[in-house]
């Protein structure tokens, strides 16, 4: 049995690799019917935002060639909900249990994040500058690096414990992204979030989301975000987090080459509700089988 | 989630529909009227699994009947899977009709198409309660009606086609016994044109009524939020909050 403790910084230690992504997991319980959630990493929580938002209309998913597109849009109860009916029904679950923090300003980000940080067992927050599903602010934060260091230093200056940045991969220069929001004060990045994608439905002429367009999730974006790891992680300090199309062990072990020190699984948890279980048995099986006594000695270790 | 072995696939005339029985290796779980399984597709190029509605479940047999449209990708791959192939499932999913919140003594049961699949398992329930249910069902054609002897073992059958070719001819809102008697609950699963007209014929008559809707899913458990229905209490997950909704509850203009 090899050692999978992950320590990403700032108070965030995990007792494997394994996450699983914001938007996937709900708040946890809704999978607990089919593993021990406890054995996770961590789990990533819906995106939070200051306010109720109800999210975009029906219908809001279209199954792509080897993916998926989805435009929820961000639906949740608000932060202040969050905090007095959720918070206290996730809070003893014994894995860490990361918020997703959205918004569509710089004053929502940070008060929504100042209210997180009182939470005692959310020991990190995952900052979702990255969202394609919503008309102002989202996606906008995470593709102007000038923009991006502007919210993650707010939020810095309210939220004491680790601060990690969800980055999306619809823009020119992932590298030029990491490095505004490491430099912001930011202790790791996660990426990548959803590509901007659309469907079409010929026979009605018409888009299949209500949205127009949504995010590309799945097996068909792995190529895409196995690069972008890789390229972040050649220049940053602080860990990478990877994920985008993780469907199994292997997956996982292909994202921790190309650099990451840990991954988030999101949409395979939709095909195998017991799949973050079987990835961390996968993992500790590939460490064994390649004579490695630690997790840490397979992040960056892609023989080029 | 449990593998169920595959007993038998039935094609019914029209080539469309196809019923599967499902044979577990373990006992089955409890399954309620309505609610639905999540069926995994193990072709490659169909990723999500899709939810199926729970037909009927004998449970001396230990068996599991899905009635299934070919309707896309998934469903017609689904179709070529052999006796003795073992299917995974994450079931039982949803909430399902409630027989048993009201003391209905005349229940109606309408189906339209594939739709029909839940009925026959809340006839079956409605039976066991010692009350006879009256099915009403429809379809575009009498090929398309199919093992009507399964659901004459629970109670009345009712029929139309829209080309006349079994029972009345027109639509299941036409059809002479909602004139002819008084039923009170109504229980509908089929196209949405169908299902909001039964809502408005049981309004009018102000009887209780409950539809299953069938919004394009991903997870099934209530997780990503795709399925969502606008309701009166904001967007309510199809999967985890239905697929079964009292019609009060949703912002159908009837």
């Amino acid at each position: 049995m090899a050692d999978l403790k992950v320590d990403l910084g700032k108070g965030l230690t995990l007792s494997n690799p394994v996450m699983t992504a914001s938007g996937t997991f709900g708040y946890g319980t809704e999978y607990a019917d089919f593993m021990d959630i406890s054995r996770l990493g961590g789990i990533i929580v819906k995106g939070t935002t200051l306010h109720h938002r109800e999210g975009n209309p029906y219908p809001r998913m279209a199954e792509t060639p080897s993916g998926m597109l989805n435009a929820v849009g961000l639906q949740n109860k608000g932060v202040d909900y969050f905090v007095e009916k959720i918070y206290p029904d996730i809070k003893d679950t014994a894995t860490n249990m990361i918020v997703n923090v959205s918004g569509s300003s710089v004053e929502d980000y940070v008060a929504t994040a100042a209210k997180i940080n009182e939470l005692d067992s959310i020991p990190a927050i995952e900052l979702n500058i990255s969202c394609p599903n919503v008309k102002q602010g989202g996606m906008t934060f995470g593709t102007d690096p000038k923009v991006a260091k502007e919210v993650v230093s707010a939020v810095r200056n309210v939220y004491s414990k680790h601060l990690m940045v969800k980055l999306t991969p619809n823009v020119t220069s992932i590298t030029d992204m990491a490095l505004a929001v490491e430099e912001a004060g930011a202790d790791s990045v996660s990426l990548i979030n959803t590509l901007m994608g659309m469907a079409i439905d010929a026979r009605t002429r018409r888009p299949v989301l209500s949205t127009v367009t949504g995010g590309l999730s799945g097996p068909c974006v792995k190529p895409v975000a196995l690069r972008m790891v890789w390229q972040v992680s050649k220049v940053l300090s602080v860990p990478v987090v990877g994920l985008g199309g993780i469907m199994n062990a292997t997956d996982a072990v292909e994202f921790l080459l190309a650099g990451a020190s840990a991954v988030e699984v999101g949409t395979a948890n939709f095909i195998n509700p017991a799949v973050g279980e079987e990835i961390i048995c996968g993992i500790n099986e590939y460490l064994d089988q390649n004579g490695m006594n630690s997790v840490t000695e397979l992040t960056g270790a892609l023989i080029v | 989630m449990a593998d169920l072995v595959v007993e038998s696939l039935t094609t019914m005339p029209n080539g469309q529909y196809y019923r599967l029985i499902l044979r577990g290796e373990s006992p089955l779980l409890d399954c309620r009227p309505g609610q639905f399984a999540e069926v995994r597709i193990d072709q490659t190029d169909v990723l999500l699994r899709r939810p199926i509605s729970i037909h009927f479940v004998d449970k001396e047999r230990n068996e599991m009947w899905l009635l299934i449209q070919k309707a896309g990708k998934g469903t017609t791959a689904l179709s070529s899977i052999q006796r003795g192939n073992r299917l995974n499932l994450v079931y039982p999913l949803g909430n399902g009709f409630n027989a048993t919140d009201n003391d209905y003594r005349h229940p109606l049961l309408v189906g339209g198409g594939v739709g029909v699949a839940p009925l026959l398992m809340l006839g079956a329930a409605f039976r066991n309660l010692g009350v006879e249910p009256t099915f009403l069902l429809g379809a575009r054609k009498a090929l398309d009606l199919n093992e009507l002897d399964e659901y004459e073992k629970f109670g009345r059958v009712f029929l139309t086609t829209e080309d006349g070719s079994l029972g009345e001819k027109g639509f299941v809102t036409q059809h002479s016994v909602l004139s002819s008697e008084k039923f009170d609950g109504v229980f509908a699963c089929g196209p949405t044109p169908m299902m909001k007209a039964i809502a408005q014929y049981a309004a009018s008559h102000d009887i209780p009524c409950e539809v299953s809707l069938e919004n394009r899913m991903a997870c099934g458990i209530g997780a990503c939020l795709c399925c969502v229905e606008d309701t009166r209490n904001g967007h309510q997950r199809v999967c985890a909050d239905g697929p079964v909704f009292n019609i009060n509850d949703l912002k159908w203009q009837i």
